[in-house]
């Protein structure tokens, strides 16, 4: 063990000592305990070096505990699912984990390119913006070389096994962070007798309390931590939240909550969800994320060995490891004396505690004096020796002049130098809700202000730094979420704890002095992942870049992976140093979701795969399944496309298909088509406004085709309506248009004609449409047994009766869409199945063809029928479609205004036409262009919208959109073929078959 | 100008980079100015750098309210190509994709143009036929442009999902080679530099309150830095346009909508091309740093806050998984939105105004861009010849009262 | 996600309701009256506020009802949201609220 684990402390920390668990590092084999975190086992393994920088590639260790990470960034677990990018100090060690660093080539431990550390004063500020450019076609080649560097961990190598969730919920009071001050607002606030969710980022509750040597109310605050939460876990609407990350807060107290329910590489039982998203609506909210510690920029501030003194007093309190044997704490307030009292507790010698303020520390320096800690008050560390670890550090006095040099005067051995630069309340979320920031120049931090949407701040992230203080303001937090309900607060007492310790109060140390001018000495770092330096800030500011937002787009500070959380503070006030400026002029940037990353898949939820859109599909589509039939994606919808017999193609089905419907018969599932039930006594009127033809005029029984333009005169949708009853009409639309035109309708009914009284339901779903057509179809419904007449003199084309067919109900509808004689069997959808059953039988001895979608619209094109959003595209207007005759002259309709706009009068507007390759055996792609001659230059004049093989006139045809190709029958234009010679084409009528439209009426 | 290169750099390194000038001066403003362009962003820049450049403008001031470059310019996912639907949307796009190919150069600001190719797939039949039409449209504009199928796409981009089972197939796509992405920042502080050392005067936290007409004739503005006369003035100010127009009397047909993008964290390269899917709703490419840059979609009611829904990141995430399964276990770094203004034919505004010498640069909506260099260009045009150039004037104001409207509104990969 | 009073069935999350655009645009009683610059105003032109906005919104994954919305488009709040006027005063609904709205002030 001793051997594994050589920074592995005997006693103490919150891990569990028996139970052992293995996991590998970059192919080794390593050892840690349940408990640990990945980052805490590797360090007490003695793993220093986890990571490389992302520009210079300069060696990195573990410098914090949490989010804060810049270094320890891992790719976790291997194939489909890997996890890239977690930081190790928030992966929870588990027995089998696999964990490789993600940077440095060939391993962190040795990285070619840390030849870059070499030149890196080329590559300051920005420098890829002033080079690259020559010759000007090679930045293809250059970029190509940036891109080998780019990222951390590998994207997974195939789809994710795991599954996520969503979770929607409400609660009263929503408390983010479970450390002192979020369990006491939460406690406050339940017992109150609010629903209350508490959520923390970490995987038990407590924060920083999990590695505090203080009591509470007499006992150590980790029992008290304990209780707490188990009083709360006994309590009604106290939902409780571990492994929690509260990252979004958006507008109307919308929460989103990412909770990790599975280890990073999923769930080992799989089919468990591995993440939840939680949407939670708030009445209020309660933000206790604490705070994130600083680091001081010093020369050689990143080396490994360099840790932020929270961090080391965590991993020694609550892990059990030795961070160091010798440290330097290195700081500019009182906080980090409790690392050097931590580290001297757990046996390391702490060289001295380095203090730029001239007083030292407060109570703490005195315990740390009586410790036998040196304590070097006014001095500075200015810069550590060694690489791949510290092995020393260099102390200056420090005389307040943040930019002359210092020549230090001691040096001290050291592996550790532990450092604060004081904190910053984590106002991420209290940003992203629209709240203000205020600097406070005393706690040298941004504090909440005034908030735009309904929270209150508390504890450490409301710039309380001691125990006491965040206890009283987490109970001040929950009374006032309390009392901003209308709920009485129950009578809850602050804990008790010992006094906090009298501190001295933090001075301002943003850059320290070295031997050399900032832009001379070894780099300072601020930005550890990105690689930004005091000297890059510099460089900023002198090229002009001074906004803060140009300095960090310029620098590269605070967009890492740890977006700013250890970097920009410092960032910000170094520049404002540069600047002359206070840290509130040079002002704070607009904090964004996500405050830690989340998965794409989390943020997916169940919507993935099949469940990505619903999938709709008719009544009848189980036997169009069982026939084999191709399917069509169409919207939402899924129809079948043709229905290919004896391993027929698509071509050689739909001349079959076609032949069949043009000979005999064939049969359509139409059950796509959008239904709408309109009735009501101002039925008519309503209508004349929405169609352009006169619907009053329709009797009783009679269908008619209408189109519906937009206000703007386009054409929307189309369809055949029919009246059922004096104030009752059946409309049908298109596939795709069947909720546009429904809420079209709607729209207009309720804002702009209330005083019409119509009412609107879809039929869709409810109704099921079976269409037969062909010579024999008439034939059929007798056979089927129709209780109706069935001539063409008693049920003549475009009509519409309620009958009793195959013994069940329906509604017929003698339309067509073929151009044949044609029965449109509408029934309810129930007994859709059995109808299109009794169909195929009875249509045996017709050789009936089943036809889809590919064939329906061959039919249709031969007859000239439009398919709008196939032929129209928003810019066509049923004038460019030649239906000038549904359009009324005597009433005003949607639309109609706007086609006596100029434009819409033009004489060469795109007109749609037939078109046919003059060489009698082309099928031109749809979608090909149309130009006027074949020279090159010629300018386009349309484009083929619908094109097919017609098997029952033995040749193609085309229908298509031509400028001013109504008055251009009989012309020959060209169709640009890619590669090819343009071919001729003539424009021709678009009614290729049955010009006359005799066949429908027989 | 001191000329940035490979050998300038290696120069100041050896000097610590202590000498490097300003990229650009920050002057106070002067009382007057021949022309002034409201809005200092990628297009507010481009128009001034082309007004000095091309017209011999040299008396130009840029205003902005905060900080060059910090509204769309720094908000977008730097998509450039020229593959649009219609001829003059698609010839306005190809000019300014002209100009992109050799801005680098031109600005001697490495903008990082990378011409990796941009993929726009088809799900449908229906979605296939319209990228055959706008294809062939694109070729005989002139414009590179062919359509491949799904093993050819699947060749082309390893990770992507080309199942046939998946439950919007992707049948094929259209892809232009010559588009690609570029490094949005760098746009605007290209311009910028290259404007300055011109003579412009770029003024940063400068916001116009009012803009002064007489008779007819708009002769200066009124900002929080005093007032400004100019003989010309020209509006840029993507996101904020109506409230401009408000100041001159002008309405517009103009919507203000939020529109959302995010990053994930960098991962090693897997990506490398552009690709949107206009029926998945969802567009992506990876950054040189290995962000994956993802657009979502425009929530659907009007917004001027710099935030959007977050349902709509939620549907985008799931379009990029339905597309990329592999995807799923990516993280989401930063989520954000900018203002897009939305013109009811998802077509621009490049156009005099009833108010003479007042011009109008606006309603680029979801694709604005891309069109920086060739919207500053023919902006510039306008302005200094008081009518617009032929490539800018079907874009003019009026085709709202004629009917002339350039119906894009199949050209972004996001349902408007 | 915006929380959307529906004036019929109480306080709902924005994915139920879909957008109408600006409340209030009246279709002109005679459109053939109008020059195509006006009838453009009325089809294409909108106010478009940085502030205080009346618009549409209409409950589609519920009642289905259109009603109006008084929201600030910067900073999201919604002031009120209200029904639309009831059947048979000839005018339009959108509008209607409008003025009875404009009367109590």
């Amino acid at each position: 063990m001793a051997a594994a684990q050589p920074n592995r402390l005997p006693s103490g920390g919150r891990i569990d000592r028996s139970r052992p668990l293995a996991f590998s590092f970059d192919g080794k084999a390593c050892e840690g305990f349940a408990g640990d975190t990945l980052a805490s086992a590797l360090m007490a393994g003695g793993v220093s070096l986890v990571g490389r920088s992302f520009k210079l590639r300069r060696p990195r260790g573990i410098v914090g505990s949490g989010a804060e990470e810049p270094n320890a960034i891992m790719q976790i677990g291997e194939g489909a699912a890997a996890q890239p990018n977690l930081p190790a100090t928030q992966v929870e060690l588990r027995g089998g984990l696999t964990a490789r660093a993600t940077r440095g080539w060939p391993a962190a431990r040795f990285d070619i390119g840390a030849i870059n550390d070499v030149f890196g004063r080329v590559l300051g500020a920005g420098f890829y913006y002033k080079t690259f450019m020559w010759p000007r076609s090679w930045w293809k080649h250059y970029e190509h070389g940036i891109r080998k560097s780019a990222g951390f961990g590998q994207a997974p190598d195939g789809p994710d096994p795991d599954r996520y969730e969503h979770m929607n919920t409400h609660c009263d009071v929503l408390v983010a962070g479970g450390g002192a001050a979020g369990l006491m607002a939460a406690m406050t606030a339940a017992k109150s007798g609010a629903r209350v969710i508490l959520a923390d980022e970490q995987n038990e509750f407590g924060g920083s309390l999990l590695a505090s040597a203080a009591s509470i109310d007499g006992v150590p605050a980790a029992d008290w931590v304990a209780a707490a939460v188990a009083e709360l876990q006994g309590l009604e609407d106290c939902v409780l939240l571990p492994s929690s990350t509260v990252f979004g807060y958006h507008d109307h107290n919308f929460l989103t909550i990412a909770q990790r329910c599975a280890g990073p590489t999923g769930s080992s039982d799989g089919g468990a969800v591995r993440e939840r998203l939680w949407r939670v609506r708030a009445r209020q909210v309660v933000l206790a994320q604490g705070s994130l510690e600083r680091p001081l920029a010093f020369c050689n501030n990143d080396r490994p060995g360099v840790m932020l003194a929270s961090a080391v007093s965590v991993y020694v309190e609550r892990y059990a490891v030795l961070p160091g044997r010798r440290a330097v704490v290195f700081t500019n307030n009182d906080s980090a004396y409790r690392a050097a009292i931590s580290l001297a507790g757990a046996g390391a010698e702490v060289a001295a505690i380095v203090d730029s303020r001239p007083g030292g520390g407060g109570e703490l320096g005195v315990r740390a004096q009586a410790l036998g800690i040196p304590v070097l008050a006014g001095h500075v560390v200015s810069d550590v020796a060694g690489r791949r670890r510290v092995t020393g550090a260099s102390i200056a006095r420090w005389s307040g002049d943040s930019w002359g040099a210092v020549r230090s005067t001691i040096r001290m051995d050291c592996d550790l130098v532990a450092v604060s630069g004081g904190w910053s309340p984590a106002v991420h979320l209290h940003s992203q809700a629209g709240g203000r920031l205020a600097w406070d120049e005393s706690r040298l931090c941004f504090l909440p202000a005034e908030a735009r949407q309904a929270h209150v701040s508390a504890g450490a992230g409301n710039g309380k730094w001691s125990l006491g203080e965040c206890l009283a303001d987490g109970l001040r937090a929950g009374a006032e979420a309390v009392s901003r309900l209308g709920l009485k607060t129950a009578a809850i007492r602050a804990p008790e704890t010992s006094p906090d310790a009298g501190e001295n109060p933090i001075e301002p140390l943003w850059r320290v002095p070295a031997a050399r001018d900032a832009d001379r000495c070894p780099r300072q770092f601020i930005d550890f992942q990105n690689d930004t330096t005091v000297a890059d800030i510099r460089l900023a500011a002198r090229e002009g870049y001074r906004n803060v937002e140009h300095v960090k787009r310029y620098t590269a500070l605070g967009f890492g992976t740890d977006q700013g959380k250890l970097g920009n503070i410092n960032g910000m006030a170094v520049l404002a140093d540069v600047l002359g400026k206070t840290i509130p002029e040079v002002g704070t940037t607009t904090f964004r979701p996500a405050y830690t990353p989340v998965s794409f898949g989390v943020c997916a939820g169940e919507s993935v795969g099949e469940l990505y859109d619903p999938v709709r599909t008719t009544a009848i589509h189980q036997w169009h399944e069982a026939a084999g039939a191709p399917m069509e994606t169409v919207g939402q919808w899924r129809r079948p496309w043709y229905f290919p017999r004896n391993g027929e193609d698509l071509h050689a089905a739909v001349a079959r298909e076609c032949l069949a419907v043009r000979n005999s018969l064939g049969v359509m599932d139409a059950s796509t088509l959008g239904k709408i039930d309109a009735c009501g006594p101002d039925v008519v009127e309503f209508l004349e406004r929405i169609y352009t033809h006169n619907v009053g005029r329709m009797k009783v029984g009679r269908c008619a085709y209408g189109v519906i333009p937009g206000e703007d005169g386009m054409l929307k949708d189309d369809g055949v309506m029919a009246r059922t009853g004096e104030r009752r009409f059946y409309l049908t639309t298109t596939t795709g248009g069947a909720a546009a035109v429904l809420d079209w309708m709607e729209k207009w009914l309720q804002t702009e004609w209330p005083e019409l009284e119509v009412y609107l339901t879809s039929l869709t779903d409810h109704y099921s449409t079976i269409a037969a057509a062909g010579p024999n179809s008439r034939r059929l419904l007798e056979k089927l047994g129709c209780d109706i007449p069935l001539d063409k003199e008693r049920f003549p084309f475009m009509t519409v009766k309620p009958a009793e067919l195959a013994g069940m109900r329906v509604m017929l509808f003698r339309v067509s869409f073929s151009g044949e004689l044609a029965f449109e069997i509408n029934i309810d959808s129930n007994n859709a199945p059995a109808m299109w059953r009794k169909i195929m039988e009875a249509g045996a001895e017709f050789d009936i063809a089943p036809y889809g979608t590919e064939t329906m619209h061959v039919l249709r094109a031969e007859k000239g029928f439009i398919i709008a959003g196939q032929d129209t595209d928003g810019s066509v207007t049923p004038v460019d479609l030649g239906m000038n005759w549904l359009l009324s002259k005597e009433k005003d309709f949607l639309g109609k205004r706007s086609l006596q706009r100029p434009d819409c009068l033009r004489e060469d507007r795109k007109q749609w036409v037939g078109l046919l390759s003059q060489d009698g055996r082309t099928v031109l792609p749809e979608g090909t262009q149309l130009i006027g001659d074949n020279g090159k230059a010629a300018k386009m004049c349309g484009h083929v919208t619908s094109s097919y093989f017609s098997a029952c006139l033995g040749h193609p045809i085309a229908l298509g959109l031509v400028a001013g190709g109504r008055q251009r029958k009989g012309e020959t234009i060209y169709a640009a073929q890619a590669g090819r010679d343009p071919l001729p084409v003539q424009i021709v009528s678009p009614v290729f078959y049955d010009p006359r439209g005799k066949r429908q009426h027989v | 100008m001191k000329r940035y290169s490979g050998l300038a750099l290696l120069r100041n390194a050896l000097d610590y980079n202590r000498n490097w000038p300003p990229a650009w001066r920050s002057p106070e403003p002067k009382k007057s100015y021949d022309a002034i362009i409201v809005g200092g962003g990628g297009h507010g820049l481009a128009t001034a750098y082309y007004l000095a450049r091309e017209h011999g403008f040299g008396n130009v001031a840029v205003l902005e309210k905060g900080w060059i470059g910090g509204g769309n310019t720094g908000r977008n996912t730097s998509i450039v190509r020229s593959n649009y639907l219609w001829t003059e949307a698609s010839l306005l796009y190809e000019k300014s994709l002209k100009l992109w190919e050799g801005l680098s150069r031109e600005l001697n600001y490495n903008v990082m143009f990378s011409q990796r190719g941009v993929y726009n797939l088809g799900h449908s039949l229906q979605d296939m036929r319209d990228i055959e039409r706008r294809v062939n449209a694109n070729r005989l504009n002139g414009i590179d442009a062919e359509v491949l199928g799904p093993a050819e796409i699947q060749k082309a981009i390893p990770c992507i999902n080309t199942s046939p089972g998946a439950r919007y197939p992707i049948l094929g796509a259209s892809l232009q080679r010559r588009g690609g992405v570029a490094r949005h920042d760098a746009v605007a502080w290209g311009f910028a530099r290259a404007a300055d050392a011109l003579g412009v005067d770029i003024i940063e936290r400068c916001e116009v309150t009012s803009i002064e007409v007489r008779a007819g004739r708009a002769v200066g503005v009124a900002t929080t830095r005093g007032a400004i006369a100019a003989d010309r003035i020209g509006v840029v100010v993507a996101g904020n346009a109506g409230v401009l127009a408000g100041m001159a009397g002008l309405r517009l047909p103009i919507e203000s909508h939020p529109l959302q993008a995010f990053v994930s964290e960098p991962i090693r390269p897997v990506l490398d091309t552009v690709v949107m899917s206009g029926a998945v709703h969802g567009y992506i490419s990876q950054s040189d740093k290995g962000e994956l840059v993802v657009g979502a979609g425009i929530d659907a009611y009007n917004g001027y806050g710099q935030r959007g829904s977050f349902p709509v990141i939620e549907h985008a995430m799931q379009a990029i998984i339905e597309l990329f399964p592999a995807f799923s276990r990516v993280r989401m770094l930063r989520m954000w939105g900018g203002i897009v203004d939305i013109c009811p034919d998802a077509c621009p505004i490049v156009s005099k105004t009833p108010v003479e010498g007042l011009y109008f640069n606006c309603g680029w909506g979801t694709g604005g861009f891309k069109a920086t260099p060739g919207s500053g260009w023919v902006f510039a045009h306008t302005l200094a010849n008081d009518r617009p150039h032929d490539l800018n004037a079907p874009f003019s104001l009026d085709r709202f009262a004629s009917g002339a409207l350039i119906d894009e509104h199949g050209a972004a990969a996001v349902a408007h | 996600m915006l929380l959307i009073e529906c004036p019929w069935c109480g306080p709902r999350a924005e994915t139920e309701f879909s957008y109408g655009g600006e409340a209030g645009i009246e279709r002109p009683a005679d459109p053939y009256a109008l020059s195509d610059a006006e009838w453009a105003d009325y089809l294409f032109f909108r106010s478009n506020p940085r502030g205080a906005h009346r618009e549409l919104w209409n409950h589609a994954q519920g009642c289905r009802r259109w009603f109006g919305v008084e929201r600030d488009t910067v900073s999201y709040r919604i002031e009120k949201s209200y029904r639309l006027g009831s059947a048979g005063s000839g005018r339009p609904a959108a509008a209607q609220i409008e003025a009875s709205e404009e009367k109590r002030r």
